[in-house]
């Protein structure tokens, strides 16, 4: 192995960043750097994460008892319609572009996205566009009272009478997230389309950039539509006109319409990236190739298709025929294939592995499992008969949770643990890591395990009181709310205090194989010195062979001697 | 690995049986139908979680890395005929699934009149599907649910009260009463927003959407008093938007309906308009004070729907 230069490393390890500050404060500036963009949109999407917990343990603080005494009933209804819009559109959507910003360029060997400017406005509109939302609290009539659906004719009804009322700042808010959305979709398409490595053909690409790619697909089709609804529930709102306002002869299941056929496909937008991650961190941590990686890879798109179908199970109980409501059951749980051939992959991976416990793998595992669960109380649902009992009862509630929280944000969890110490060239607390493991995943079940039987035993979603007989699954719900607020404390002081004064650890503390882990970490400016030429696939534990023709980076050596070809003789 | 097999069976049976548990009581034909359903869905749904949670867990136990193992493991790819199975496998399953599902809401026929034509009138145009699938012990619920409609009854739904029009009889009531063993159909209004006609025990809701009369037919076969809940959030006082349903032998509803028609029309007590009241009132010693949290202007309830029969509640009693 020849070293090429002492010096070298020593300009390529650092984060210099031409022109701009070299320390914090460059996460405030308007950089272009997409790994500077990637943690601006983690950090700022976490403290809405925060800002949606907090409405989330006071609708618990409620629910802990059968009458409405803890807040009225219109200040619970803005809480949980922010809490559902915040969650989606500032935290969720928000912290996996933020992932897929910091982490497809390194993995597919380029060295930005395709328009950094355009990457660099799409994250700033989503501070703006918290902002606005958040300003609701603010205007005579407080936030938005109508959902994240926001369903007219409630959302129409305006008890104030002004223009600048929640209503209105919550759709203009959702129309600014969504433009940035649209706009972060076409730089990921792009950059994922045009600017891999050369070597790298679609069956060498990592598990992860295919389900960035098939979820940003996503977002070119459905936005629009949504847009469009929202638009337009904008003038009836406002000038008067009647998309969707019964009193003037519109139709309010035509917005039921708009609205599901981006927001159904939308839930894959937010779950194929966990999916995704699932994908990354078992091999690594398992040191085993992923099982039937091509399969896993092409499912991601096969959702990408079938889902753009089953809009209408959300509208079962609308006034949908019959011929609808069969249909759609069966496109329904058609997705249940390829989501099935993910976790089959899975646990195929992990079986015969060499497995380490550490904290990544834990929620990846403690996701798979929840999705699992998650997946089949979705086939339940997908089911029209059992859906016309259960539809708008808190068992919609468990199901979307234990995908929403048991498997998404759990997949973020295990990538941010994971990626830690690429992002900071530091290793978190293992110990911090666990406690917090074991809190979520026992708060996650505690929380929304009972919500099923509530849900079969007719309690409906939304309600500010309900009737005693479901009090006791509710109490322990609660008490599961506030261990998950609970569970947060030890990630935030894991994170902040290891990103100041964790152990320093080399560039690819976890053995990986991956393009991403062939630069420094934290990476240097532009990724990579030399374009690195891909000439294997993916994941090749076990398998000797190296990933790229010669060292992106010279100079920097430790890495495994499998990962680049020798110089032969 | 067989033994596994077999306990992960005996545990599918046994969740398949405790699902019907989970449930409010059967109180209508429809209500059998879709407990069959979802005990169907709990064993398969319970065998699939274990046949795939098992050997998860197993290999999470037994394959872990020694302490200093730093090797890696076995290079498998993938394997053609597994990945076969493990994609045919669902298919036909969710194909038996949505099948069955298929024919349990056939056999349900809540839908609107146009649907039911057939499925009344076997004389007509009989499509192949009308045969009950497995017919002993169905075949009660089956006939139940095949008679035509003896009663109609009006439904209207509105920010925040449920009234029920009874027109043979010119009956209005705030409280839902029906006969038992007899095929009720409703027709379903809404005056202002999105409404959700939903009674637990019977498994079964509908939107209630404004400027449609939906029809919506069901067969009650127990008698006893049921809750009747808004399912669609309908804006501030939607979870106090709950009354009972009364389902009672043939003659006591007869009596009921006569009773009630020598009423005259009075102001029937509303929750929303009660708490709504206590807001702008405050000071009276009411549970509207122990809120903690004061809030935002809301749209007025409606008045108090006029009607004549409500049930006999003091103010304390609704949830509020
Ligand atoms: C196996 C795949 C899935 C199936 C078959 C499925 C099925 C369904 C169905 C039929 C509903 C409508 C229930 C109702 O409104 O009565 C529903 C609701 C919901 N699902 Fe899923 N789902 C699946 C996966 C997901 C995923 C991946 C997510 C999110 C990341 C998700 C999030 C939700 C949400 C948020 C709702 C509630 C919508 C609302 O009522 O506001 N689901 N699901
Ligand atoms: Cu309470
Ligand atoms: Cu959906």
């Amino acid at each position: 192995m020849t070293n090429i230069s002492i010096e070298a490393p020593e300009v390529v390890r650092g984060q210099p960043y031409p022109g701009a500050p070299d320390n914090w404060k460059r996460f405030f500036t308007f950089s272009t750097d997409h790994k500077v963009i990637g943690i601006q949109y983690i950090v700022t999407s976490f403290v809405f994460y925060l800002i949606g917990g907090l409405f989330a343990m006071i609708m618990r603080g409620e629910l802990i008892t059968p009458e409405a005494d803890l807040v009225d009933r219109t200040v619970y209804n803005a809480l949980f319609t922010m809490h559902g819009s915040v969650m989606l559109f500032f935290w969720t959507f928000p912290v996996l572009v933020g992932l897929g910003n910091y982490l497809v360029p390194l993995m597919i060997g380029a060295r930005d996205m395709a328009f950094p400017r355009l990457n660099a406005v799409s994250f700033w509109m989503i501070p703006i566009a918290g902002i606005l939302m958040m300003s609701s609290f603010l205007v005579p009539g407080g936030p938005s009272q109508s959902g994240w659906w926001a369903y007219p004719p409630v959302s129409l009804q305006n008890p104030t009478g002004n223009l600048i009322n929640g209503q209105v700042l919550w759709i203009l808010s959702v129309a600014i997230s969504g433009v940035s959305s649209i706009m972060g979709a076409v730089n990921f398409v792009t950059t994922i389309c045009r600017m891999r490595a050369p070597g790298m053909t679609w069956f060498k690409t990592p598990a992860f950039v295919w389900a960035v790619l098939a979820a940003q697909l996503i977002q070119l089709y459905g936005l629009p539509a949504l847009t469009g609804g929202a638009v337009m529930l904008l003038l009836d709102l406002t000038i008067g006109t009647s998309f969707f306002n019964p009193e003037g002869g519109g139709n309010p299941i035509l917005y039921q319409h708009f609205f599901w056929f981006y927001s159904h496909p939308a839930v894959y937008v937010m779950v194929l990236p966990a999916f995704g991650t699932f994908s990354e961190v078992l091999p690594v941590h398992a040191r085993k190739p992923l099982f039937g990686y091509r399969v896993i890879a092409a499912s991601s798109l096969i959702i990408t298709v079938i889902s753009s179908a089953v809009w209408v199970h959300h509208m079962f109980a609308s006034a949908t025929p019959s011929w609808m409501r069969m249909f759609f059951m069966v496109t329904t749980m058609l997705v249940a294939i390829p989501s099935g051939v993910k976790v089959f992959g899975w646990v195929a991976t992990v079986w015969g592995g060499k497995i380490r416990f550490t904290t990544p793998m834990l929620f990846a595992l403690g996701g798979i499992s929840n999705w699992l669960f998650a997946g089949i109380t979705g086939i339940f649902l997908g089911s029209a008969p059992i859906d016309l009992h259960v539809h708008n009862t808190y068992f919609v509630v468990g199901h979307f949770h234990y995908v929403l929280y048991g498997a998404i944000v759990m997949a973020i969890y295990a990538a941010i643990y994971h990626w830690f110490p690429k992002m900071t060239g530091r290793m978190y607390y293992e110990g911090l890591g666990k406690l917090h493991f074991v809190l979520t995943y026992i708060g996650t079940a505690l929380i929304f395990l009972p919500m099923h039987p509530l849900g079969l035993m007719g309690m409906p979603r939304r309600v500010a009181s309900y009737d005693p007989e479901f009090a006791y699954w509710n109490v322990v719900a609660s008490i599961g709310g506030f261990l998950l607020g609970l569970s947060t404390l030890p990630f935030i002081l894991n994170m902040v205090s290891s990103w100041i004064r964790g152990e320093k650890v080399g560039n690819n503390p976890w053995r990986a194989y991956g393009l991403e882990w062939l630069t420094s970490s934290p990476p240097t400016v532009e990724n990579f010195e030399e374009t690195p030429i891909v000439i294997s696939g993916p994941y090749g534990y076990g398998r000797h062979q190296p990933l790229v023709e010669h060292a992106p980076n010279p100079g920097l050596t430790d890495f495994p001697e499998s990962f680049t070809k020798q110089p032969s003789s | 690995m067989t033994v596994y097999a077999v306990l992960v069976t005996f545990a599918s049976l046994w969740m398949a049986k405790q699902a019907y548990s989970w449930f409010p009581p059967e109180a209508a034909a429809e209500a059998k139908l879709l407990d069959d359903l979802f005990s169907l869905f709990t064993g398969l749904g319970t065998f699939i979680y274990l046949g795939v949670i098992g050997p998860f867990i197993y290999s999470l136990i037994f394959h872990r890395a020694e302490k200093y193992d730093l090797s890696d493991g076995p290079d498998i790819e993938g394997n053609t005929w597994l990945e076969i199975i493990w994609t045919v496998t669902p298919l036909i399953l969710v194909v038996t699934l949505s099948f069955v599902s298929y024919r349990t809401y056939e056999k349900m026929s809540i839908r609107g009149p146009m649907e039911l034509v057939h499925l009344h009138m076997p004389q007509m145009v009989e499509p192949a599907y009308a045969e009950p699938f497995d017919s002993t012990p169905q075949q009660e619920i089956q006939e139940a649910v095949e008679t035509s409609p003896i009663e109609e009854i009006d439904v209207v739904a509105k920010q925040w009260a449920w009234i029920f029009h009874y027109p043979n009889q010119d009956v209005t009531s705030t409280e839902l009463h029906l006969p038992v063993d007899r095929r009720v159909r409703f027709k379903l209004h809404s005056e202002d927003v999105l409404h959700g006609f939903y009674v637990p025990a019977f498994r079964l809701s509908q939107y209630v959407v404004p400027h449609e009369d939906i029809d919506f037919e069901l067969t009650p076969v127990k008698i006893g008093t049921y809750r009747l809940r808004d399912s669609m959030y309908s804006g501030t006082y939607f979870a106090a938007n709950q009354t009972d349903v009364v389902v009672q032998s043939a003659s006591d509803y007869q009596q009921w309906l006569a009773d009630a028609a020598a009423q005259t029309p009075t102001p029937a007590f509303n929750p929303a308009n009660y708490e709504y009241s206590q807001v702008f009132e405050p000071g009276s010693g009411n549970t509207k004070d122990k809120v903690a949290v004061r809030g935002w202007a809301t749209i007025p309830p409606a008045p108090p729907p006029v009607v004549n029969y409500a049930p006999k509640h003091e103010p304390e009693s609704p949830p509020v």
